[in-house]
């Protein structure tokens, strides 16, 4: 099958879930537990993306969400370039960095709100636990995969530590590197938005609560189902970014 | 040489380790006053844990946690393996729905959390199918991937020394896609620890997650305290068990 058949199959499919789920809410389901699809579009504008609280919380969780990540790029590369550097560095502290990854930080969650309060620094600091991780891993690993022989002919030509850190080390760990950013996006999402259902009191975490509680699933998808959307945008972000970086390659 | 190498990173690990709980516990007793709200001495730590330990409260705390991983990570496993089993027997079916898993697996499932307690009530079962559905996509996908890239060749030489269905499956797609099946089991099994725990923090009735949150609410710092030493210590053995699981297998 060419590409554009199964382009076109895999949008018949998805638009086959939606026409199964529209025809099951209409007539088995009750209608306080699901929504029809398009109930849901309904409700979208204006009632949910309509009110400005609800537009205030989504930027809200924005903000954090971004502040979270760039803190978990900032220190987890520089925290993976400061183990990964030496060989002794690795062996003593990557244990225990995989050791804490392994940790279920869900765990930690209210020892966090606990320490940071109920504010957005806990959803920034939780965002951030998550996301810290997954960077420092890469960065390590993207470290240990680059060529001893290009760094060895890098320094045979008389570059110094840092430059072979600028232009050997650090274009060969562009891949590592991001496939850690990548994850760390999806990861920093998850603590936020955990500390915010947890908390529930400025952004979207109080909105999907009242829906729920409410009995409002048309309004409680129409939600979840723009922050679902935000979350493809910001992973594709990475990704572009990701090519540009990767250009070099070619 | 090596063995020396080795001992100086012991020395560091375990100096790090002393210098966290000497400064812990110097900190408890300098006394400032915001760190005693969330910082409780650690021999109140450790006297909350012998008495959850033998008033039983650990116990059902944790029987509760441990058979709802337990179910939803079987679900997870059974239906992550048989659907990417299947999508990986044809190359349309996984040009059709690898992205789509895939895409759905970026999106952070616990959005959708309210609604599986609106669907499936606060007790465990929310928390099992939540679990059930974040383990399911490393699986599957991770079983594409690995039943998808056995090599042709094999395929084709094990057909025309007479190989049957089930000789193929068993010494040709078994090996070859072992590995990488595995470390979607593992992946999933983390996940399914990890979403379990999460939901039951946000919202349960019963579960060390649920214990967790009800000591930190109640502001009972060393009970908060000995619960996530628990969950540390359950998460360092559960690594230790798929670690040697892993090794195992690789040897066969």
């Amino acid at each position: 099958m060419s590409a554009n058949k199964i382009r076109l199959v895999r949008l018949l499919l998805i638009l086959g879930v939606v026409a199964l789920w529209e025809i099951y809410a209409r007539a088995f389901a009750t209608s306080s537990l699901s929504a029809a699809p398009s109930q849901v579009l309904a409700e979208l504008w204006p009632k949910v993306l309509g009110e400005p609280r609800v537009r205030l919380a989504i930027g809200i969780t924005l903000l954090e969400l971004v502040i979270a990540f760039a803190m978990s790029v900032v220190f987890g590369m520089l925290i993976g370039v400061l183990v990964g550097l030496t060989d002794i560095g690795r062996r003593s502290f990557y244990p225990i960095v995989l050791l804490l990854y392994g940790i279920p930080q869900a765990i930690l969650l209210p020892l966090f709100v606990l320490v940071f309060g109920l504010g957005p620094a806990s959803k920034i600091a939780f965002g951030f636990s998550h996301g810290v991780f997954p960077v420092i891993v890469n960065t390590i690993a993207g470290m240990r995969n680059v060529n001893p022989l290009l760094l060895r002919g890098a320094s045979a030509m008389g570059a110094t530590k840092f430059e072979q850190l600028r232009y050997v080390m650090f274009p060969h760990m562009v891949t590592a590197v991001f496939t850690g950013l990548r994850l760390a996006m999806t990861m920093t999402l998850l603590g936020v938005l955990l500390a915010e259902l947890f908390v529930s009191q400025g952004g979207i975490g109080f909105f999907t609560l009242l829906y729920a509680e409410t009995f409002n699933p048309s309004a409680l998808i129409a939600l979840i189902g723009t922050l679902a959307l935000l979350a493809i945008i910001l992973n594709e972000l990475v990704r572009m970014v990701e090519a540009r970086f990767s250009r070099w390659k070619e | 040489m090596v063995a020396q190498d080795k001992l100086v990173i012991r020395t560091i690990q375990f100096g790090i380790l002393a210098a966290l709980l000497g400064a812990w516990y110097l900190a408890t007793r300098s006394g400032a006053a915001p760190l005693k709200l969330f910082l409780p001495a650690p021999e109140l730590v450790w006297r909350e844990i012998g008495v959850l330990v033998r008033s039983g409260q650990l116990w059902s705390s944790l029987y509760v946690t441990l058979t709802s991983i337990a179910q939803a990570y079987v679900i997870a496993v059974v239906a992550g393996i048989a659907v990417g089993f299947v999508i990986a027997r044809s190359r349309t079916l996984v040009h059709m729905f690898e992205p789509v898993l895939s895409g759905m697996f970026a999106v952070p499932l616990t959005m959708f959390f309210p609604l599986f307690v609106l669907f499936f009530g606060i007790g465990p079962d929310s928390k099992v199918a939540y679990g059930a559905t974040y383990a399911f996509f490393p699986i599957a996908l991770n079983t594409i991937a690995a039943f998808s890239n056995v090599d042709e060749l094999y395929l084709r030489a094990s057909r025309s020394m007479g190989a049957s269905t089930w000789q193929q499956f068993r010494y040709v797609y078994m090996p070859g896609a072992l590995p990488v099946t595995l470390t979607g089991l593992r992946i999933g099994f983390f996940i399914c620890i990890a979403s379990v725990l999460g939901g039951e923090t946000l919202a349960a009735t019963a579960g060390v997650g649920r214990a967790t949150a009800l000591a930190a609410e109640l502001m009972e710092t060393a009970k908060l305290y000995a619960w996530i030493s628990f969950v540390v210590c359950m998460s360092v053995m559960l690594n230790l068990l798929a670690l040697a699981v892993e090794t195992r297998s690789e040897r066969e």
